[in-house]
Order: C-alpha cells, then structure tokens, then sequence
C-alpha cells in the first residue's frame, strides 16, 4: 500500500494526472468553448453538428473533429527555412507552460489513512511533518514541486516560452513571419516586467513566493485560508488587474494579438500548417488554463472552497498557533470526513478556473485589438509605473501597520 | 486633383486644418498639422467594463432563454424581436425551414396545358432575353395540329442563371414560371445543376391562363 501511495506521491504522477487530467481536456475543450462563446455573445449559434452517429453533446465533439483534421493534414515544410529551428519552435512554445504547471497546487494534501475520517488539525499539527506516523501517514501532496522560488520559477520557465514565437519567425524565412516574431518578442518583453512586478506586492504581503505556502495561509494569520476575505484579491486588487491585464498579453490573444494577428496582418506562424501550427494554437490555450490556474492560486485562494477548513465548514472561528502551524478553529462547525473535504476542495480549484477561462474568453472576443503604440504606452507608462506604485504603497503599509 | 484643391484654397482659406508651411513650388503641397482626438482613457478600465457588460449580457441571454420559434426568424429584423426569448438569429438550414416571401425566385418550373402537355411554344423569347444564356432550346413541330412548335429539349442551366426573372416576364404564355420557393440544390457535378424539361415539368402545375385564344379573355369583358 505504501508504494502504491509513493508512486502517486512522485511528482511525475502528478504531472501526468493534471496535464492528461486536466490541462490538456480542458485546453482542448476550450477551443470549442471559445466559438461557441463567440457566437453566443454575437448571437449566433456556433459549431454544433460534429457527430458520432446520433451523439452530438451540442458539438462538444468538434475538438476531436479538429484534432484528427490537425493531425492528419499535410506538414508543410517550405524550401530554405531553418529546419532545426523550424521543427524546435512549436515545441519550444508547448512545453515550458506543460512544465510551468508543475508549481501550481491543484488541491489540498491527502492523508490516504485518514481518507473516511474527520480530519483533527491539531493532531495533524503534532504529528512530526519530517517522518509522519499512523494516521497522517504517506501524505499525497497535490503539488509537484513545492520550492520556495515557486513563482519565479514559473517566470523564469514561461519566458522560454516566448523564444518559441521568435525562432518560429526568425527560422520561417519569411519577412512577414520574422516581423511578427519581432512583434512578439518585443510585447512579451514589454508585459513580462509588468507582470512579474504587478506580483511583488502579493509576496510582500504573504511572505513567500511559494504558491502552496500562499495558498494554504492567505493573507493574514487572523483569519482562516479559507475566509474569502483572506484571499489576495481583496488585498492586492491592483495587482490582481495588473497581473490579469499582463498576462493576457502574455497569452498573445485579442486585445493584444499583435504578434498573431491572425487574418490581417501576419504573424510569426505563417509558413507553419497541419500537427506543427496544431502546436502554437495548443500552447495558447493551455496557456489560458495555467494563467487562470495562477490567478486562482495566487489572488483567489486556490483550491480552498470558502468557509471550509481541513475538518469541516467553520463560521466564525478564531486561529491559534500550534506546533508552528496557524489552525482555524472555534465557532460553529459543520464537520464532513476528510474525503468530502478534499473532494469539495478539488472541485473549487476546478470550478475557479474554468470560470477564468470563460472570463478571458469573454475579454477576448470583447476588445478590439491594440495599435502597437497603444500597447506599448500601456505597458511601459501605465503598468509598470502602477505595479512600481503598488509594491511601494503596500511595503509602506505593511511597515506601518501590519 | 489640382483645380478642385485650388477651388479650396480659393473659396475658403481660413477654414480646414492648420497649415504649417507651403511648397515654394506648388502652394497646393502644404504640410497640415493632423488632429486626431486622443483616448481620454488611456487605461480603457472604463471602456472594458461598458463592453464587457454588452457582451455578458448577450451571451447570458442567449445562454439561459430558449431560441426564437422559425416564424419569428423568418420575419428578421426588428419584427422578430420576441419577449422572453433569446437574440439568436441562426436558421439551422436543412432542418428549419423559414417562409418565404410571395414573390421570391426560386427554381424554375415549366407549366402545363389542361392535358398534362407543355405549355410551352418554343418561341425562344425567354433564351433571347435571358442575360446569363443558360436556357437552351430545340424547338420541334408539336403533334397538335392547333399548336404550331414545342420543345423538344428544354434546358436551364441553374448554376449560370443570375436569378433575375426576365424570363418569366418574357413568357408570351405563361409557360414558365419561377414561384416554387425551392433553392438550386447543391450539387456535386456542373452537369447536375443543368434542369432538363422533364424535371422542369415535373414541378410544374395547370395554368389557369387560357390556351390558343380560344374562350373569353380580358377583350370579351369589354
Ligand atoms: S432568371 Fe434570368 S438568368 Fe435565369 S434563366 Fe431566367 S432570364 Fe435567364
Ligand atoms: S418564352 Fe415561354 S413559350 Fe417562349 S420559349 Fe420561353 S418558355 Fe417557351
């Protein structure tokens, strides 16, 4: 039993679960979500006939129509583009986002032995965390790497990402495709400082860069992880819009397509056709499920369903420290079995994304595009000035009153 | 280009954008300062959220109400604005058929006399005036002595025909007609799109016209 539960513990598990789970149902998911949606907001009905046999889900099933039309069209490479390079950009567009998700937790730790029984936070507190006994025993922790430069890592990881839009210009021999190259690497560069900036204030207040750590704490040890006041949304909320409007660039997709611009003016992944072009369009919807996953995580408490503690529903507890730990406790409990619990949390964490997936769907197919210029005064002269302004208000008000 | 820059320049001065120097050459080649307004808004937080909630709105409605019923689509427009029904204006074709209007072209027909014969003459009005040239006819002698010509080929190609209805108005006989509401089909082949008289006569109908001059017309009202 011991081996099944350290190989589910072993962060390769892990990754395969959330990535063949989640991540890639959902992305493909979303890109029949994305027309339908589309069509919805525009009063049209969108793709609803792709069938097996009578079966039609209200054509759910046209992501498997398109996979199969990806998959199976010809690979178009053209004569005197860099073939290395060529074949390495789509790749090196998918996999940094795929390896990014490997810092986010998608829910909260398991106790296998305790699966059927009500959780008691203070004994979990007491047991040794180092080498756990009886009932915490073989904790599943729902978190590939739990390292204290989480959120950098992510940053550090996600900016490989970007090199995959410019060598697919660069390699594409192609003007039009080495300008939107250009185009991309210049917004990604623009927003990247942004972005990371616009976070800084939500480490100041939590103390951590690690996403679980964030998570698992809230922002103040007054209230419990789970309070909604505790998350950092109420806390941070310009960086919460910074972080959301940077990263959306980061994504590439409408009001900041510039580097695409897929019908008029060109983009880096012009001379790409059939699996390879299936490739770049993948990794940008797989990177609308890792930034929702990093927004619910960072700003909305991640996978925490409000008002419910490890042992239950709790309203109006107080915290108290024991053995290091902050445990939610008093007040009126509702307690449900440890299963419940993590079941319910599993489902919050869900639910969270997928209702930020449909948000940034829905400010994609809201917007027009940005000119270039628009874009860049928005970036350099509004949101780094403003993350730049809240990193100092909130260093000065978690000096003077925190 | 030139004399209508220089009736400006003539009639108005003042007016018109602000002039920063003139070509010593050509006063017609200015440099003009350009105006454009700027976005008040450079965050465009405001413009986000009015837009958001334009679209959110619409995709909730279209969301949670039920579609609008095929007579309601067919009407379009302001006429088929329904109370608690959504805004979505898609006719899934094959399976929801909207009417048509009285008077919409559809595919052609040729019309019958009382014993199930074409009603045609061959005249070759309609082939003569038709501008795409899709109607061929090959005229024989008709076995009714009373009748001089008929068809013996009557072809309409509906891939070419433009739709414009000038054959019917061409008809001295009301022979052929263009008010059955069905579409050209899509067809796989050029050549299955080619009507032949049978399947032309096959959607035909008895005219009610009256044949070869024979009992009263609008001249015996008199
Ligand atoms: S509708 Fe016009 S184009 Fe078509 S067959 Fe008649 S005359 Fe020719
Ligand atoms: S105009 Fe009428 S009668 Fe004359 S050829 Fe055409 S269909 Fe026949």
């Amino acid at each position: 039993m011991s081996i099944l539960y350290a190989i589910l513990d072993w962060p390769g598990t892990k990754w395969l679960f959330l990535v063949f789970g989640l991540v890639m149902p959902l992305a493909s998911l979303l890109t029949w979500a994305e027309r339908r949606q589309s069509a919805m907001m525009q009063d049209r009905l969108g793709p609803n006939r792709a069938n097996i046999g009578p079966i039609k889900l209200k054509g759910i099933l046209h992501f498997i129509a398109d996979a199969v039309k990806m998959i199976f069209k010809e690979d178009f490479i053209p004569a005197s583009v860099h073939r290395g390079l060529f074949a390495l950009a789509p790749i090196l567009a998918l996999v940094p986002v795929l390896v990014a998700f490997s810092i986010i937790p998608f829910g909260p730790t398991i106790y296998p032995h305790s699966l059927f029984d009500k959780l008691d936070p203070f004994a979990l507190a007491a047991s040794d965390p180092s080498m756990p006994l009886g009932a915490f025993a073989d904790a599943i922790r729902m978190q590939m790497f739990q390292v204290d430069f989480g959120l950098v890592f992510y940053f550090a990881v996600l900016t490989l990402a970007n090199y995959g839009g410019t060598i697919a210009g660069w390699a594409s021999y192609n003007k039009w495709a080495l300008l939107g190259g250009l185009r991309s690497s210049s917004q990604m560069m623009s927003y990247e400082v942004a972005m990371g900036l616009s976070l800084m204030g939500v480490f100041l207040i939590a103390g951590s860069l690690e996403p679980g750590w964030i998570v698992g704490h809230g922002a103040s040890p007054q209230m419990s992880p789970a309070n909604p006041l505790n998350w950092m949304w109420l806390w941070q909320p310009v960086a919460l819009v910074l972080f959301l409007t940077a990263s959306i660039a980061e994504t590439k997709r409408a009001p900041f397509d510039i580097p695409e611009g897929e019908p008029e003016i060109i983009g880096y992944f012009v001379e790409y056709s059939g699996i390879r072009w299936g490739m770049f369009f993948l990794a940008e919807f797989i990177e609308i499920v890792f930034i929702s996953a990093v927004i619910v995580t960072v700003f909305l408490g991640g996978y925490q369903f409000p008002f419910l503690d490890p042992d239950g529903f709790r309203v109006g507890g107080y915290m108290v420290q024991e053995a290091g730990t902050a445990i939610s406790t008093g007040g009126l409990v509702f307690k449900l079995p440890h299963w419940a619990v993590s079941s319910l949390q599993f489902g919050a964490f869900g639910l969270k994304v997928v209702l930020l997936c449909w948000f940034q769907l829905m400010i994609r197919w809201t917007l027009p595009r940005f000119r270039a210029d628009q874009l860049m005064n928005l970036g350099w002269k509004l949101l780094l000035p403003l993350s730049l302004a809240n990193i100092m208000i909130t260093a000065a008000i978690k000096l003077l009153f925190l | 280009m030139s004399s209508s820059h220089a009736h400006d320049e003539s009639a108005e001065p003042q007016k018109g954008p602000k002039v920063l120097a003139v070509s010593p050459k050509n006063p017609n080649v200015r440099t003009i300062q350009v105006v454009r307004p700027e976005n008040a808004d450079t965050t465009f937080l405001a413009a986000t959220a009015t837009g958001l909630g334009i679209t959110i709105r619409h995709f909730g409605k279209n969301l949670l109400l039920p579609r609008k019923s095929v007579e309601a689509l067919g009407q379009g427009g302001a006429a088929a604005h329904v109370r608690f029904k959504n805004d979505i204006e898609t006719i899934q074709y094959p399976e929801e058929k909207v009417q048509y209007p009285e008077r919409y072209r559809g595919l052609h027909r040729l019309m019958l006399r009382d014993d199930g014969a074409v009603r045609c003459v061959a005249c070759m009005c309609c082939p003569t005036v038709c501008p795409a040239h899709c109607i061929t006819i090959v005229p024989e002698e008709s076995s009714d002595p009373s009748i001089e010509k008929r068809p013996a080929v009557f072809e309409i190609d509906e891939l070419r025909c433009v739709v414009c209805g000038l054959c019917v108005e061409a008809c001295p006989c009301d022979a052929i007609r263009m008010d059955t509401a069905e579409h050209a089909k899509p067809v796989e082949e050029r050549w299955e799109a080619v009507e032949n008289k049978a399947s032309l006569m096959g959607r035909g109908i008895r005219s009610t016209a009256t044949q070869g001059g024979e009992g009263p017309t609008w001249r015996d009202k008199k």
